[in-house]
């Protein structure tokens, strides 16, 4: 067996990519150069709804010679027709937005025009002197006015499971409850707001061949668009995002500069960068406003007897965006009696995306708020409410659980943030001015494993290469890929070469979902077995061979040699094996995937437990997040540190949705007035202070092949309902609409959303 | 960002006759504001006058006080040993507003000379009178959360959004300007003006002006003073409303109260009258709730602020309670004292 000393795998191992990226050597998608190259920029829309009527762009023609061309809907290049060539793996249904399509704006901030010129100073100045001339129509932009026109998208998005049929009888049993709850949660607009400006860098090689450098979370499925788009093939397409500067789903699908920069390229045969500016970022994806109504009934003890939750979310006019908000309703707790609906409702503006924890973060807000207003209700503590209605399987999907240590994090967050010395009664806590309050929230996400390959390297000398289309979205895959590869092979991980976010590297798929720990590392670890195997085979050629007998599962790899478990002395030098085979190095393959077998029986989630104290000044309409504790079950954490920066930066992100973000919308223009990072409010240091992130131990030996379960998303669930029980439990005041800014926390409004 | 040129002014009287003599021309110091104007379309300007190359850096003690020069960085000011001692509602004024990458750049003149943060005046695409007199007011009955509750007029409801001025203003300090006239003194009350029907203006330097030191005269509050901010974050985030206080108080009794209130309003929002009714009384509840009350009784809403009002009141109230403990709010301190 590995010594604790020897284990890389659970070791708290700084990011291996850390020197290049502060010493500014990682070089992100707008940092690839190359001489004379080209420089786009591109003309928005400030109408939400309309046509455009007339581009005159003759002023920046004349005032700017060094303009390579002008592209508007009238003289776009062509590119696909059907709709299926430009939806991505990840697009939803419906009719993908095409730039420069045709003369109708779907949405304010759509690009209308793209420069293209021998700067980005005169790209942009020029994109600047262009004036558009509008037929505008009026837009719909308020989620609130349009309540009643939802829809059931009559087409699923792939990989978003809908609502599960109505169980038992729910109405019924609401009705008959002992305690009953209701309330409508209001939630608005969110924006990803990643460091990195979303930006393209299309190097235009000599043969043809297209080096794009991409802000995405997936090189794979840019190029499977960009091949689709334009009719070409993949030999012509490489795709790389070496460095992600953030993305938390906005970089999911390809978005319009990708589209941009390679039309022109291919279009003038040049080398071609766009970088969109800040401002846009906001017009191109959000985590979607929606409107939520959570009813709850339960037995006298507090066991629920009743849950019917029901949403409308904004989408576009164009395609049907969906998440998964209220199927968590149906599994979090033991209930069976349950009704869950999901509809949509069309908006003039651009399509939401994906946003960590998409729609689990906003459904969970109005769930676990509903959970901490039965508690009063009942009149026994909000945690032991969610222990007696603990549930022990997906009822949903009637399915057993891969593991499920929420008690745990119950029981050891409670213990870290000392929950038993809250005293029940709202108002009852004070320091100072501040009325203090304890509030707490339960978290879920699905641990998910998605397809993916690897191809591991190892030379006669020790020297290893890890090579997958992965990405690395700034969350640390490079350095537990090296982990995973450096405890099987027995080397150490700072000689881990990580090769990824490459197109042409083993098939990998997006980034996103928490998946990728999972994935990719089960790949990684699948292709070391096969390096033993392979040596294995070479030492068994010798008949006078100690492992002769032994099986793959039997030896191990240590200090360079292939030796078996049960006695290390036996055993025989790699160089040595190597050499005899006339080898210099081994490379294979190993991949994995979702198991559809064990899916039929089996489903998996991590879980969390978030505790949250606030200080409320009462008089002022202030809340200030002081510590919160997040206790996290996601099966085995590969390396302490990124995974505990994982948990912070979800923790934080929870803190902005729950106190300060929301994007801020002109209803007359449809245009958002706050599309800046100095008006769109995330949380500043000084709103950040304790947090505590506790991992819980979980054995798993389903979620995944290696025991993991992921974090992408985990740490932001639960964050802004455990923010909003907190204000409850200080001020008495339930307010069920975010953010909870000042003017909510002064207001009268006590019941309702508003 | 349109294309400009660049005069980087040797002296005092050239950067003034470059400004008088172009109507299209700046000025720029740290450019924190008007570098982002430029970016954004907002300013245009024809020609850039850079005056950080003139002799206004020094902070001067006179007789009566302080005369800063209009280069002095925001930090430098925050920080100056003198003025921390004399005036530390100024400082701590500094210290409540942007972040000190900002501050180390912003210099005072540059500060008091920044413009509104309405979202429509930043965004070309929207009607804004201040942006371009005339073309009507897209604020009004827009996205209102961060405009005036005070001294609006029909074409304009702006802020300003300084933290800084807001002490300025109660510490009455003077501003001191050249242009092509000469010297001349303004009082900081009548330095900004409210927006009226020519809210592109807002100050009252005339063509040509400059602004070359701040005056600090006279006695202020050494511990009755405060400057409460209230805001949507906890840093780096224009005020909803802020107050600074500067009170004497002699023998239990106020001898005198002035106060200003930030984000409210297209100027620092003092009334002398409200003011007044504070002198020779206790620092009482009653008293400070009557002159919330006289101080906001011509505020309006406009929808998305109306809170603002009862926060307004509030903020008030606290600050003058801050004020007469000697408890002034300690700006990184983030429990509101």
């Amino acid at each position: 067996m590995l010594t604790n000393e020897r284990r890389q795998v659970g070791r708290a191992m700084p990011r291996i990519d850390a020197p290049l990226k502060v010493t500014g050597r990682a070089a992100y998608a707008a940092e690839h150069s190359e001489p004379d190259m080209l420089h786009g920029a591109a003309v928005s829309a400030t109408i939400a709804r309309g046509r455009i009527l007339e581009i005159d762009s003759r002023a920046a023609k004349a005032a700017f010679p060094g303009i390579a061309a002008i592209y508007t809907h009238e003289n776009r290049p062509n590119a696909a027709w059907l709709d299926r060539s430009w939806q991505d793996e990840t697009a939803p249904p419906g009719h993908t937005y095409r730039p420069l399509q045709n003369d109708r704006v779907l949405f304010d901030g759509q690009p209308v025009a793209f420069v293209v010129a021998d700067s980005f100073e005169n790209a942009r100045d020029a994109a600047a002197m262009i004036t558009v001339r509008y037929e505008v129509e009026t837009p719909e932009t308020d989620l609130t006015t349009k309540l009643a026109e939802r829809y059931v998208p009559p087409k699923k998005r792939s990989g978003i499971s809908p609502p599960p049929d109505p169980r038992g009888q729910p109405e019924e049993a609401f009705k008959e409850a002992h305690f009953r709850i209701s309330g409508d949660y209001l939630i608005e607009n969110e924006h990803h707001n990643p460091m990195e400006l979303f930006a393209t860098t299309v190097l235009y090689g000599a043969d043809g061949v297209l080096a794009i450098h991409d802000k995405t979370q997936g090189s794979q499925n840019v190029q499977k668009f960009v091949c689709n788009v334009f009719s070409l093939s993949q030999d012509k397409v490489n795709v790389i995002n070496a460095y992600v500067g953030g993305a938390f789903g906005s970089g999911l699908r390809p978005r319009h500069q990708l589209f941009f920069a390679v039309m022109a390229s291919l279009d003038l045969k040049r080398s071609v960068k766009f970088e969109i500016a800040r401002s846009d970022m906001f017009y191109l994806s959000y985590r979607p406003a929606m409107y939520q109504t959570v009813s709850l009934g339960a037995d006298a003890q507090g066991r629920l007897t009743a849950v019917l939750h029901d949403t409308v979310q904004v989408t576009s006019r164009y395609e049907d965006y969906q998440e998964v908000v209220v199927n968590w309703s149906g599994l979090a707790y033991r209930c069976d009696n349950v009704a869950l609906t999901y509809a949509l409702t069309k908006l003039d503006a651009a399509t939401p995306g994906d946003m960590r924890a998409p729609g689990a973060a906003s459904g969970l807000f109005a769930l676990e708020s509903a959970m901490d207003e039965l508690s009063y209700e009942v009149g026994i503590d909000p945690l032991e409410l969610r222990r007696r209605n603990f549930v022990h399987f997906d009822q949903n999907e009637n399915k057993q659980l891969t593991s499920k240590a929420l008690r745990a994090c119950y029981r050891e967050g409670a213990a870290r943030f000392g929950w038993e010395r809250r005293q029940a009664k709202p108002r009852s806590m004070h320091e100072g001015h501040e009325l203090i309050g304890w509030g707490m929230a339960t978290g879920i996400w699905e641990a998910q494993l998605q397809s993916a390959k690897a191809r591991v390297r190892m030379s006669a000398n020790g020297q290893v290469i890890v090579q997958a289309a992965a990405s690395d979205i700034g969350t640390g895959t490079y350095t537990i890929l090296a982990q995973i590869a450096a405890e099987a092979l027995d080397v150490p991980a700072e000689d881990v070469s990580v090769q990824i976010g490459q197109s042409d590297l083993p098939e990998t798929s997006v980034e996103g979902g928490s998946w990728t720990a999972a994935s990719s590392g089960s790949a990684v670890d699948a292709a070391c077995l096969a390096i033993r195997q392979r040596l294995l085979d070479m030492a068994q050629k010798d008949d006078a061979s100690p492992l002769k007998d032994a099986t793959v599962e039997e030896v191990v790899i240590r200090d360079g040699h292939l030796r078996l478990d049960t006695d290390p002395r036996a055993g025989v030098a790699i160089s040595e094996l190597m050499a005899r085979a006339g080898e210099t190095a081994i490379e294979e393959e190993g991949k994995a995937g979702p198991d559809a077998k064990q899916m039929k029986s089996f489903a998996s989630y991590t879980h969390s437990a978030v505790f949250v104290e606030v200080r409320v000044d009462e008089e002022l309409g202030l809340a200030r997040v002081t510590r919160v504790v997040s206790a996290v079950a996601a099966g085995r954490i590969l390396n302490p540190k990124t995974a505990r920066s994982q948990i912070l930066g979800g923790v934080v992100m929870g803190l902005g949705m729950a106190l300060h973000e929301e994007s801020m919308i002109d209803h007359r223009s449809g245009r958002i007035m706050n599309h800046n990072l100095a008006e769109y409010h995330v949380p500043a240091h000084a709103d950040i202070q304790d947090i505590d992130v506790h991992f819980v131990q979980e054995f798993d030996d389903k979620a995944s092949p290696i025991g993991v379960k992921g974090l992408g998303e985990i740490g932001v669930c639960g964050v802004a309902a455990a923010v909003a029980n907190a204000i409850f439990h200080a001020t008495g005041k339930r307010i069920r609409h975010l953010p909870i800014t000042i003017d909510k926390i002064l207001g009268e409004t006590v019941g309702k959303a508003a | 960002m349109k294309r400009f040129d660049y005069l980087k002014a040797a002296s005092i009287r050239e950067a003034v006759s470059a400004l008088a003599g172009d109507p299209k021309a700046r000025m720029i110091a740290g450019g924190t504001n008007l570098v982002d104007l430029m970016k954004y379309d907002v300013e245009a300007p024809g020609l850039l006058v850079d005056i950080n190359g003139l002799d206004l850096k020094r902070i001067e003690e006179t007789e009566t006080g302080y005369r800063i020069g209009a280069l002095v960085t925001n930090s430098d000011l925050a920080y100056h040993p003198g003025v921390v001692r004399r005036f530390p509602l100024l400082a701590s004024a500094i210290l409540a507003g942007a972040s000190p990458q900002l501050r180390n750049a912003a210099t005072t003149g540059g500060n008091i000379n920044q413009r509104t943060r309405c979202y429509y005046f930043y965004d070309p695409a929207t009607r804004c009178n201040k942006r371009q007199p005339g073309s009507g007011c897209d604020a009004i009955g827009g996205v209102t959360r961060i405009h005036a509750i005070l001294g609006a007029s029909e074409a304009c409801i702006a802020t300003h959004p300084s933290d800084m001025c807001v002490a300025l203003a109660a510490l009455d300090a003077v501003v001191e300007v050249e242009g092509p006239e000469g010297r001349r003194d303004i009082a900081f009350l009548d330095y900004h003006r409210l927006p009226g029907d020519t809210p592109e203006r807002d100050n009252t330097l005339r063509h040509g002006e400059i602004v070359t030191a701040i005056r600090l005269e006279g006695e202020a509050a050494a511990r009755h003073h405060t400057y409460l901010k209230l805001r949507d974050r906890l840093s780096y985030a224009f005020a909803l409303v802020s107050a600074a206080v500067d009170l004497k108080i002699e023998n239990g009794k106020i001898s005198r109260a002035r106060v200003a209130l930030g984000g409210v309003a297209h100027k620092p929002w003092r009334d002398l009258d409200a003011e007044g009714m504070l002198v020779g009384r206790e620092p009482s509840a009653e008293a400070t709730d009557a002159f919330a009350a006289r101080l906001l009784a011509g505020a309006k809403g406009q929808g998305g602020n109306d809170f603002k009002i009862t926060l307004a009141e509030r903020v008030i109230r606290r600050a003058l309670r801050q004020a007469a403990a000697g408890t002034p709010q300690i700006q990184h301190e983030k429990a509101i004292a």
